[in-house]
């Protein structure tokens, strides 16, 4: 058994108490034991990513415990795939913190951020679901933080909302945790998976209202109207960096709908039967058109960002909801686009505010720097709204692709085509007031001369982008591993032997050794 | 019995929302304080209610009820008694700061940008 599945949570959660203890005062250590970790990260993720690219499912054990006694910690495509997403953009978000030092304007940054990428990475590998209770609690409790990094009124104001949305979600995994125990007497995925097909008929009340329990719960952590109110306020009012680490929270959810709908929940299953199609994809199509329309009635150029991740979060799920291997795989394209992105939005969004009075879409004197974050952002733009030739576009295409079958077929083309056009409409109006209209404005004589933003700082966001032009060349190859990916989600039996069968202590029914 | 924790759980799970879809920030705390006791009476009895039983499972014993609940019930009762203190810190400081504890977002006026961003 190799103990390298269980790397990507210990290794932050050893790193970031010894942050916190050792190196509190010294922001150039904990820079570098940050930065390291990350690389670190990087390397076992794309390692682990690298290990089950051939459809081999890592299982580990928590202290060599069989499986529905035990914790477990499972690594298949799906998995993998996501820690590698994640581990990468932690590493361009961290260059970005560094470089704009926005890790030294509050305390605790770096610390943090690794108990953040503990609680993604945690929740990404878990087999079990009340583990991944425990990490999405992780995660929250060192977003809760970042959120109010460095302070301010309106911040705090802002993080009380996120807090409070976020402690209710919660609550609700609890009730459907309890309803499924209640059930089923297991919380292990695969042990569940077996399990619930073996409930009669007539007595599956209490499985129903556990299956919607947690579609709300992981609904709300995907930002689906209409349970995104949290989103906008919080993203847009939370630093940069940690906005652009968010990018990947909105997916946890959409990962946990994936996972548990195809494993424990399969489409065909009756008992869950219609509530994919009939509640998810509807409310899907809505959260993209809200996104949408936000990102065209934004007042602020922040609050247009975060709007443009509620729509992107509408169009995976909305693949998600078709719950087909084809719509899967156009779903786990799009999170690597929009993931990106949506970060490098974010972050274009922080170089546009250090060089302005605020973020109101009116024209005022142009920014530091203007002509290569105009570029970018025109870039990141043609990606979020799904032009051609970049991502976004295939994306858009493959989920076109993937609703050919379904029998909301002429709602879902209406809703991805009229929603893009919006967005394009509303992306052009920021750009070019931001940036075009900014150059009839003469700054002010007795204005304080900005410094342009670090050179790290493109380099972060170029980063960004450059993965974005990759994810688009390399399409061919991204499509067909998602497709796999989506081929071994709908066979989940090697998945569930692997998990249940695989001989640890009490693996015999035996029940001596306590 | 059985109708007993029922009744508590469904009593307080009412309060609890009535007072989480309040205006101000103390009501929304005491709320989903509310709500997370429910939750916690509803997980220790997730399990079956068996009132006197030890909680082990053992060769010996006949009657017993099931633990694993009750570790379950621990992590909940933790996790959400640290989520409140922070609540109740960052609303203070919110509270402190613009002398006024709504929840929801107030008119947003562009002058006014927050003083923490630079």
């Amino acid at each position: 058994m190799t103990h390298w599945l269980i790397a990507p949570v210990v290794l932050p959660a050893m790193l970031a108490p010894f942050i916190v203890l050792a190196a509190r005062y010294h922001i150039g250590i904990q820079r570098v034991f940050s930065m390291t970790g990350v690389l670190m990260l990087v390397a076992i993720s794309a390692g682990l990513a690298w290990a089950t690219a051939d459809g081999t499912i890592m299982l580990y054990q928590l202290g060599d415990w069989a499986a529905p006694f035990g914790i477990v910690v499972v690594g298949d495509r799906l998995s993998t795939m996501m820690i590698l997403l994640t581990t990468v953009l932690a590493l361009f978000v961290l260059i970005y913190a560094i470089s704009s030092g926005w890790d030294d304007r509050g305390r605790h940054f770096h610390a943090l951020f690794q108990f953040q990428l503990m609680g993604i990475l945690g929740a990404f590998l878990t087999g079990d679901l009340f583990n991944l209770f425990v990490f999405f609690e992780v995660l929250l409790i060192a977003s809760y933080g970042l959120m109010i990094h460095a302070g301010g009124t309106v911040r705090l104001r802002a993080g009380v909302q996120y807090v409070l949305f976020n402690l209710i979600g919660s609550t609700l995994f609890l009730f459907a945790l309890g309803a499924l125990y209640a059930e089923t007497g297991t919380l292990n995925m695969a042990d569940l998976a077996n399990r619930v097909t073996l409930i009669s008929a007539d007595e599956t009340v209490g499985i129903r209202v556990a299956a919607v329990l947690l579609l709300l719960v992981f609904a709300i952590k995907a930002a689906l109207v209409p349970l995104h109110f949290w989103l906008p306020s919080s993203y847009a009012e939370a630093p940069a960096p940690v906005a652009a680490l968010f990018a990947i929270m909105t997916k946890v959810g959409a990962y946990a709908i994936i996972r548990v709908y195809t494993l424990i929940f399969p489409p065909d299953l009756a008992i869950t039967a219609g509530l994919h199609d009939t509640w998810l994809l509807p409310a899907a199509l809505v959260s993209l058109a809200v996104g949408m329309v936000g990102v065209l009635a934004a007042k602020r150029f922040d609050r247009l960002v975060a709007f443009s991740i509620i729509g992107s979060m509408g169009m995976v799920l909305l693949s998600i909801a078709l719950l087909s291997p084809e719509g899967i795989a156009a779903a786990l394209y799009y999170i690597v686009h929009s993931t990106f992105a949506g970060a490098a939005l974010f972050l274009i969004v922080d170089l546009v505010r250090s060089g302005r009075a605020n973020l109101a879409l009116t024209a005022q004197a142009p920014v530091a720097g203007a002509t290569l974050t105009a570029s970018l952002f025109f870039v990141a733009a043609i990606a979020m709204a799904g032009l051609p030739p970049l991502s976004g576009f295939l994306g858009k295409l493959l989920v076109l692709d993937a609703a050919f079958d379904s029998d909301l077929m002429v709602w879902i083309w209406a809703v991805v085509l009229g929603s893009s056009l919006i967005s394009v409409v509303g992306f052009a109006r920021a750009g070019s007031v931001l940036f075009w209209k900014a150059q009839s404005v003469a700054p002010s004589a007795d204005a304080d001369p900005v410094t342009p933003p670090a050179t790290m700082s493109y380099v972060a966001i170029g980063g960004l982008v450059t993965l974005l032009a990759l994810h688009t060349i390399f399409a061919g190859h991204m499509h067909g591993y998602t497709t796999a990916t989506a081929a071994q989600l709908f066979s989940p039996e090697p998945y569930i032997t692997t998990v249940v069968d695989t001989p640890g202590k009490l693996s015999d029914g035996k029940t001596e050794d306590h | 019995m059985e109708f007993l924790i029922a009744s508590a759980i469904g009593v307080m799970t009412a309060a609890g929302i009535y007072l989480v879809l309040r205006l101000r920030t103390f009501p929304v705390i005491l709320g989903i304080s509310l709500l997370t006791y429910a939750v916690n009476v509803f997980l220790f009895t997730s399990g079956r209610v068996v009132a006197g039983a030890p909680p082990v499972l053992r060769d010996d014993v006949t009657t017993y009820t099931d633990p694993l609940p009750q570790a379950l019930v621990l992590t909940a009762i933790v996790i959400s008694f640290g989520m409140t203190a922070v609540v109740v810190m960052i609303g203070l400081g919110a509270f402190l700061g613009s002398d006024d504890d709504h929840v929801d977002d107030q008119p947003d006026t562009l002058e006014n940008e927050p003083e923490g961003k630079v």
